[in-house]
């Protein structure tokens, strides 16, 4: 990652005034790198569509400052932004044909015709809809709407892409082809991508990194390998892919390093860092695939121990609910012909292994 | 089953059916059988005499010699009329299009209640109306008398009794007709195009010409036409504004019937006026029908 794009500081948008106000951005900072394909994940109403207009220009900021490579953006109109949008709705211009949706961008800009128009062809042979020029934007079906509105954010080569759940409209299939797309498109134009999503597959699929979002903050930024394998924050980990939940005093583990002391009296030692200041009830997440089960006489006595009480075959792998007492349930998924020793009966009592780096200790 | 509830249907829409054939049919055909017939000497025609006189005065007349000479007094008043018209429409819209922009750009409370007030000179009689402009725009009236008491010696005004007065009151009158199409089709507009426009590099002006307006279009040619064609038509704001000085079309047709006697042709001119009419409603969705549907 090189030089900074777009970089906000302490960025804050309410909504209405009195009674009526609503927070949707709550004092949040983020750096955004050249070249990088920058998703904003959360849930609906989490502020990442909010944070995206405001950069695209749509809203004014309440508070703080949006910079493009180092200059104040905040009082210019989007017009004057090199900055494009991906709507979620494509929303195309009807009473335009697909080859003049794309050069309107460019002729806005001064651009001969005749210079838009063999951008646009371009532009049309890189979403790979060479054919599609004259068509009117009705004749498309959803997933060539979306290739156009992409085509024609694109053409005037913006300095930052912004993309706005552009792939929900679409079915799970068409997804999945447009995401690959998408990927490729960011990696041929070298463009800056910034990409809202709630969809939590998506975002790890495409991400260069992830901001996590939630109720108007950023919660978590990250690659998509850390935002997945040590979430810091429950609902980082609850949102994206599942995760068990345990709940244990910090105590010290030895050698420098901390460990929890569950409920039931085990004790996991961790790897990770645990500031000394942290003492007292932690929530730890451990995801399902990182935890194992052997037969109850071969756990070791710091093990956890519960039963089986419910299996599920999923196919590529089964999901074992094992109760720890204390009505504790903990969920653990194994894959199917690993040559692992797979097959527990529901009701028997099972050890349960997991590697310390797999336990996540979880900010407050 | 399909068929019963067909027949049912049908008997929904026959007193609708009925009443529309007979008193719009029955009559239309009686005065284009009147425009064929000769006329009487005392008002009224000559029921069997048959005659083209009507269609033939509308642009001849026979001097002494009984030769046929060009006479565009009738056409003139045909011009002056679709001119008149004309002007009113590009007033209409010039003040109708900011109204209703202005409109669609309001919460959604807000639209309601003005669009309430677009609405309320209908609740007024037309005469009544009229009257009121008469007040106002008269020499003396308070328009003129507001002028000359901020010190802009008018001399009187001399509006009243003009083409302009008359151009003034239409576009009074149908403002709403204008207004309330073009909303309809801006409320319609989505605003992400706008958006979308903006994000593409429009100023304002541009975001206006290239994707407002064009969107907003079957809107403004529903609006012009719903002005346009009533304003041909208009008999008492050109009667009251105009003071009778001023002919337009349907002046003209009440004074063949009335004072001239001369049923045939203003049963024929309500026929030339009717066809230009039909054929301006052609060329309309014959331009614009498709586009809505697109934009949809």
């Amino acid at each position: 990652m090189s030089e900074v794009v777009i970089s906000a500081r302490s960025v804050g948008k309410t909504f209405g005034s009195g009674a009526d106000k609503v927070t949707a951005l709550d004092s949040v900072s983020v750096d955004i790198f050249q070249n990088e394909f920058f998703t904003m994940l959360g849930p609906s109403g989490c502020g990442k569509t909010t944070l995206l207009r405001l950069i695209g220009g749509f809203e004014q900021a309440t508070s703080g400052q949006i910079l493009l490579e180092g200059k104040e953006l905040n009082d210019l109109p989007p017009f004057k932004r090199p900055i494009n949008t991906v709507f979620q709705s494509y929303a195309l211009f009807p009473h335009l044909t697909v080859k003049q949706n794309i050069t309107f961008g460019l002729e806005m800009q001064g651009i001969s015709r005749k210079d838009a128009g063999g951008r646009a062809d371009e532009m049309l042979e890189l979403v790979r809809l060479a054919e599609y020029g004259d068509r009117v934007p009705s004749q498309l079906s959803g997933g060539q709407q979306q290739r156009i509105a992409l085509a024609r954010a694109l053409a005037p080569a913006p300095k930052v892409l912004l993309l706005d759940e552009p792939l929900s409209a679409l079915d799970l299939k068409l997804r999945k082809e447009m995401q690959v797309e998408l990927k490729r498109l960011q990696t041929e134009t070298g463009i800056t991508f910034v990409f809202v999503t709630h969809d939590q597959e998506e975002a790890l699929a495409m991400s260069d990194r992830i901001a996590v979002m939630q109720s108007g903050e950023i919660l978590q930024i990250g690659a998509p390998r850390e935002i997945y394998e040590a979430p810091t924050h429950r609902f980082v980990a609850d949102f994206i892919g599942d995760s068990n939940f345990l709940v244990g005093d910090l105590v010290d583990g030895g050698a420098g390093k901390r460990a929890v002391k569950l409920s039931g009296g085990q004790v996991i030692a961790l790897t990770q860092e645990v500031s000394d200041q942290r003492t007292g009830e932690v929530t730890v997440s451990v995801r399902p695939e990182r935890l194992g089960l052997v037969a109850e006489s071969d756990a070791g006595a710091d093990q956890l121990t519960g039963t089986v009480s419910t299996i599920i075959y999923f196919g590529t792998d089964t999901t074992y609910q094992i109760d720890l007492g204390n009505e504790a349930l903990l969920t653990v998924r194994m894959q199917n012909g690993s040559g692992a020793k797979a097959d527990f009966a529901e009701g028997e009592r099972v050890g349960i292994t997991m590697s310390p780096d797999a336990i996540r200790v979880l900010a407050d | 089953m399909g068929n019963i509830l067909r027949t049912k249907r049908f008997w929904l829409v026959a007193p609708a059916v009925v009443y529309i054939g007979f008193f719009m049919a029955v009559p239309l055909l009686q005065m284009a059988y009147v425009s064929v017939l000769e006329r009487g000497d005392y008002g009224g025609v000559n029921w069997g005499a048959f005659s083209m006189d009507a269609y033939i005065s509308f642009i001849f007349e026979r001097d002494l010699m009984d030769n046929l000479v060009v006479n565009t007094d009738y056409l003139q008043i045909f011009v002056r009329s679709f001119g008149l018209s004309a002007m009113t429409t590009v007033f209409a819209l010039l003040l109708g299009f900011p109204t209703a922009f202005y409109i669609s750009t309001q919460p959604q409370s807000r639209r309601n209640f003005l669009i309430f007030l677009v609405t309320i000179p209908f609740w007024t009689n037309i005469l009544v109306r009229n009257y009121a402009w008469m007040l106002l725009l008269r020499n003396g009236g308070l328009i003129d008398g507001a002028l000359n008491w901020m010190g802009l010696e008018t001399g009187g005004l001399d509006v009243l009794y003009t083409p302009y007065a008359v151009s003034i009151g239409l576009t009074y009158t149908y403002l709403p007709f204008m207004v309330l199409p073009i909303y309809a089709s801006l409320e319609k507009l989505d605003h992400r195009l706008v958006e979308a426009a903006f994000d593409l590099g429009a100023d304002k002006r541009r975001a206006m010409s290239r994707v407002i307006l064009p969107l907003a279009a079957p809107g403004i040619a529903a609006g012009c036409i719903l002005v346009f064609i009533p304003c041909l038509g208009a008999y008492v704001t050109p009667e009251l504004l105009g003071g009778g000085k001023f002919m337009m079309i349907a002046n003209l047709i009440g004074s063949q019937f009335g004072a001239a006697r001369n049923w045939p042709l203003g049963a024929g001119l309500g026929f030339v006026l009717l066809a230009l009419v039909l054929i301006s409603m052609m060329v309309y969705s014959f331009k614009f029908k498709s586009l809505p549907e697109e934009s949809r």
